[in-house]
């Protein structure tokens, strides 16, 4: 008898996991029915090609935000890889003293602190002694977001090259900084760019350090000096504002920000699922 | 054969500064230097960080020292700043995204761990850390639209019936407030208990689940007293991670928890976070006074959330040690 | 598995004329080993060893595993130096000079190494056999030396028409041969291989085994093995290790058939190891 209700309360707790799991998949599913219904009833050509309109019109759209975001990317990444990419070498490939330690203890750390703490950081560097905003600035935040991922990402993927590899390469004769080089690198490549793509991805929809960097423009922003409008801040803008048409602009923003997004999630983590590294004999 | 001599050669790395040198000219050291100096970038920036949220931050703590955490007035134009309301809105968003997230995920994450075939689970953790990958302004999307009023015109009204004799359900159902943050997070966090809780619960040794199975324990016995006890301390630091994520939330959680720094028993009420006054308020600071109290609140959030990650490293990585040392034969 | 009380029979091809059997003594050395010993941390490796690797011949290293053959080899070529806590005593020449009074990278284009596992990079099989060349910046064509490289090591008829394809699409012997074929383009003086047909099949096995026979007409080998009958089928000097000790070293065919040490006759007996 004991047995009997054992094994139901069994069988009903299981079928609530998997209620569970069933639940939390689904969250995706829904958050993107909702956004391609409601925001692709709203995506047109002008979207893409329009400034926004004056507070009040309707019509218009985000080009200027597309390309603010373009930029932003751009630069964070000239900052967040190379020395994401390098600090990953150091520790990989010269890692297991004291030092290396503190480095990637710091680089988790600094991985786990809030966005909004970074744009501050960003604010006193790039924005307070210049007294204005600017794309720098934003992509300052951004690149330093980037930073931690990319070192962590890259240490993984050059720890995973086999050793016998490297020491095939030293015992022709190449220095530890050739072996580097010229074997162990180029058989992380892959996967080190597919993480880099993750990086940008993430930072591509990073709302809060812009807030007060790159803050937000109506029109063009030429250069690299001037405030910038992105994405995710028009999102932001546009969402809690009164207007129905800005409303809607925000869903056909969000669906592109998502999509663009997802894609890139999903090729990258397909593509280091089939195996980015090098063949085994 | 037989040299005469026999030289004591030591064969690591020899110290000081003539044999530095020497090893200097050869491409070797000099691409250590580089390559180190780049990466003590990360030391440097988080430093400056800490540094510059201190300093910038200094009026306000030497005008109000402890009492700003305990102070609930928040006016600017008083120049009155008291931290409370947004360390407790910060704290009772976390506290009902947990409530919601963490039975919800280590559900999920005892499903596609033990009972899953390893292509859905698989299968399925994939979709779960798109979730992750999904933009918080994006949550703030769909909680302004979708989730808030739902939550005004229909579960807010059934929570004040149902439960309206507890003071956690009172007052004005607006949609925006506690609740409303607090579910758009639990969202965000699952994906973080799921995938880590996953991950810890796959690495118990076999050979645990088997002793309890083969004692005549259910698989649910087999998985609650035996499996997820031995891991409990990482699906713990999954909690932590997923708190710390929670704390330093900021766009979602702006959009939809109503932006007013009162302190509230009630969960449908109006509220603040530290995150969300931040980014609300930095860019019109007016006064020095009041950009030094948003740094303080910033420093108050970077102390936590630190806190809070390195507690949790700790434990994840306990738990894989404690796995595996005790499974292999 | 060798059974115990049979002596490992030793059929070898006729040795090429004027390779014969030479007393020992009388052969010059190309590196010599005096008076090494090996540490890992406080633990000890090797103890006090002395041998010489003769000119143009294959020195074998034989023992049961964790004898520190292989931790030998490394120290030919200083390949240790990459574990941190390695620690040596002692002197190792190459020619006359100390291995150690050398720079690093010179020392390992002349003493070259081929691994257990065939290790070829993720390049082209072309790229690979260049490698060595291209970064020790060679005087004559690339394309010349690979060629040449590939034909020493019995590749090139199999893989001339497909250069540009990627290592790995070799076998496992190929891709071993690939190995020496790489090794020999930057001309070494003196080859280490350690233990390099246990990942092989017995096919692959002979052919390098073949191979060896050749080489060793222009180059001085020492090789690890485990597997007895290929040290007394290929080699022409056996060492014999025993817990870091070096208790014998003789001519192949005296160990094999009147082992002077008791634990060498125990040993190849197959009564342990």
């Amino acid at each position: 008898m004991k047995l009997r209700w054992r094994k139901f309360v069994s069988a009903t707790m299981l079928t609530l996991t998997g209620v569970c799991a069933v639940i939390s998949v689904s969250l995706l599913f829904f958050i993107l029915g909702y956004l391609v219904y409601h925001g692709g009833r709203s995506l047109s050509w002008d979207f893409f090609t329009k400034l926004p309109a004056p507070v009040g019109e309707t019509g218009g759209g985000m080009a200027n935000a597309i390309v603010g975001s373009g930029k932003l990317l751009l630069l964070a990444s000239l900052i967040g890889v190379p020395i994401g990419f390098l600090g990953g070498i150091y520790l990989a490939e010269f890692g297991g003293t004291s030092m290396a330690f503190a480095v990637r203890y710091t680089a988790d750390l600094l991985n786990g602190v809030p966005s909004i703490v970074i744009g501050i950081f960003a604010y006193t560097v790039a924005v307070l002694p210049f007294k204005h905003f600017s794309t720098v600035a934003g992509s300052l935040a951004l690149g330093v977001m980037m930073i931690p991922i990319t070192m962590r990402s890259t240490e993984e993927f050059l720890r995973a090259v086999p050793r016998t590899l490297r020491e095939g390469a030293l015992a022709l004769g190449a220095s530890k900084t050739r072996t580097i080089a010229s074997v162990v690198v180029p058989a992380a490549y892959r996967g080190i760019m597919t993480a880099v793509l993750l990086a940008l991805a993430r930072v591509a929809g990073e709302t809060a350090p812009l807030l007060f960097t790159s803050f937000n423009n109506a029109f063009w922003s030429p250069g690299w000096g001037q405030p910038a409008a992105s994405l995710p801040v028009m999102i932001f803008t546009y969402a809690i504002a009164p207007y129905d048409d800005w409303h809607r602009q925000a869903w056909a923003a969000g669906l592109v920000l998502l999509g663009l997004v997802l894609l890139i999630n999903v090729i990258s983590r397909l593509a280091l699922a089939r195996g980015i590294s090098a063949p085994r004999a | 054969m037989a040299a005469a001599t026999t030289p004591v050669l030591n064969a690591s790395p020899a110290t000081g500064l003539h044999s530095f040198v020497r090893r200097l000219r050869s491409g070797d050291e000099i691409a250590h230097l580089v390559t180190l100096c780049v990466a003590s970038a990360v030391i440097v920036i988080t430093s400056l960080i800490v540094y510059e949220l201190w300093l910038n931050s200094s009026l306000t703590r030497h005008k109000f020292g402890w009492h700003f955490l305990f102070t609930r007035v928040w006016d600017p134009i008083a120049e009155q700043f008291g931290a409370l309301p947004f360390i407790y809105g910060t704290i009772v968003t976390a506290t009902v995204a947990l409530l919601i997230a963490v039975p919800l995920g280590i559900g999920a994450a005892i499903f596609l761990a033990e009972l899953a075939p390893p292509t859905l689970s698989d299968g399925l953790t994939f979709v779960i850390d798109l979730l992750a990958a999904v933009p918080s302004v994006i949550y703030g999307l769909l909680g302004i639209f979708i989730l808030v009023p739902l939550l005004r015109q229909y579960v807010e009204p059934f929570l004040m019936g149902a439960l309206g004799f507890l003071p956690l359900f009172r007052g004005p159902a607006y949609g925006v407030g506690f609740l409303a943050a607090g579910v758009i997070l639990a969202v965000m966090v699952i994906p973080f208990i799921i995938s880590v809780s996953r991950e810890v619960l796959l690495s118990v040794p076999r050979d645990q689940r088997e002793a309890a199975l083969a004692l005549g324990a259910t698989r649910w016995e087999t998985t609650w007293k035996v499996v997820v006890p031995f891991a409990r301390t990482g699906i713990l630091g999954s909690i932590f991670l997923a708190l710390a994520r929670a704390l330093g939330e900021t766009m979602a959680v702006t959009m939809v928890i109503g932006n007013t720094p009162h302190v509230s028993a009630s969960l449908l009420a109006s509220g603040y976070t530290i995150a969300a006054v931040i980014a609300n308020e930095f860019s019109e600071a007016t006064s020095n006074m009041h950009l030094n109290a948003l740094m303080e609140l910033a420093l108050v959030l970077f102390l936590l959330t630190f806190t809070l990650n390195g507690l949790a490293r700790i434990m994840i990585v306990l738990t894989s040690q404690r796995g595996s040392g005790t499974g292999d034969a | 598995m060798m059974h115990a009380a049979t002596k490992p029979t030793l059929t070898r091809p006729t040795p090429p004329a004027g390779n014969g059997p030479v007393p020992m003594t009388d052969l010059p050395k190309r590196m010599s080993v005096s008076n090494l010993n090996f540490y890992y941390g406080t633990k000890q490796a090797l103890f006090n060893i002395n041998l010489g690797v003769a000119v143009n011949r294959i020195t074998a290293l034989i023992g049961p595993s964790g004898c520190g053959k292989s931790t030998l080899l490394r120290t030919m070529n200083r390949m240790y130096e990459t574990v941190k806590n390695a620690r040596i005593e002692g002197d190792i020449t190459l020619d006359g000079t100390s291995i150690f009074e050398q720079d690093v990278t010179q020392l390992r284009r002349r003493v070259g190494m081929v691994f257990q596992r065939p290790n070829p990079f993720p390049k082209s099989i072309f790229e690979n056999v260049a490698y060595g060349l291209r970064i020790n910046g060679s005087k004559t064509s690339v394309a010349d030396a690979v060629e040449k490289s590939l034909r020493r090591a019995a590749l090139w008829d199999e893989v001339k028409d497909q250069l540009h394809k990627s290592a790995y699409e070799l076998s496992g012997g190929q891709q071993q041969r690939l190995c020496i074929a790489r090794a020999l383009a930057v001309d070494p003086e003196v080859l280490l291989l350690d233990e390099p047909c246990s990942a092989l099949d017995p096919i692959s096995t002979a052919k390098i085994e073949e191979l060896l026979f050749q080489l060793k007409e222009n180059w001085t080998i020492m090789m690890v093995t485990h597997n007895m009958q290929q040290a007394a089928r290929v080699s022409d000097f056996t060492a014999f290790l025993l817990m870091g000790q070096l208790l014998e070293f003789s001519p192949t065919a005296q160990l094999f058939t009147m082992p002077a040490d008791s634990r060498t006759e125990a040993y190849i007996t197959g009564r342990f190891g």
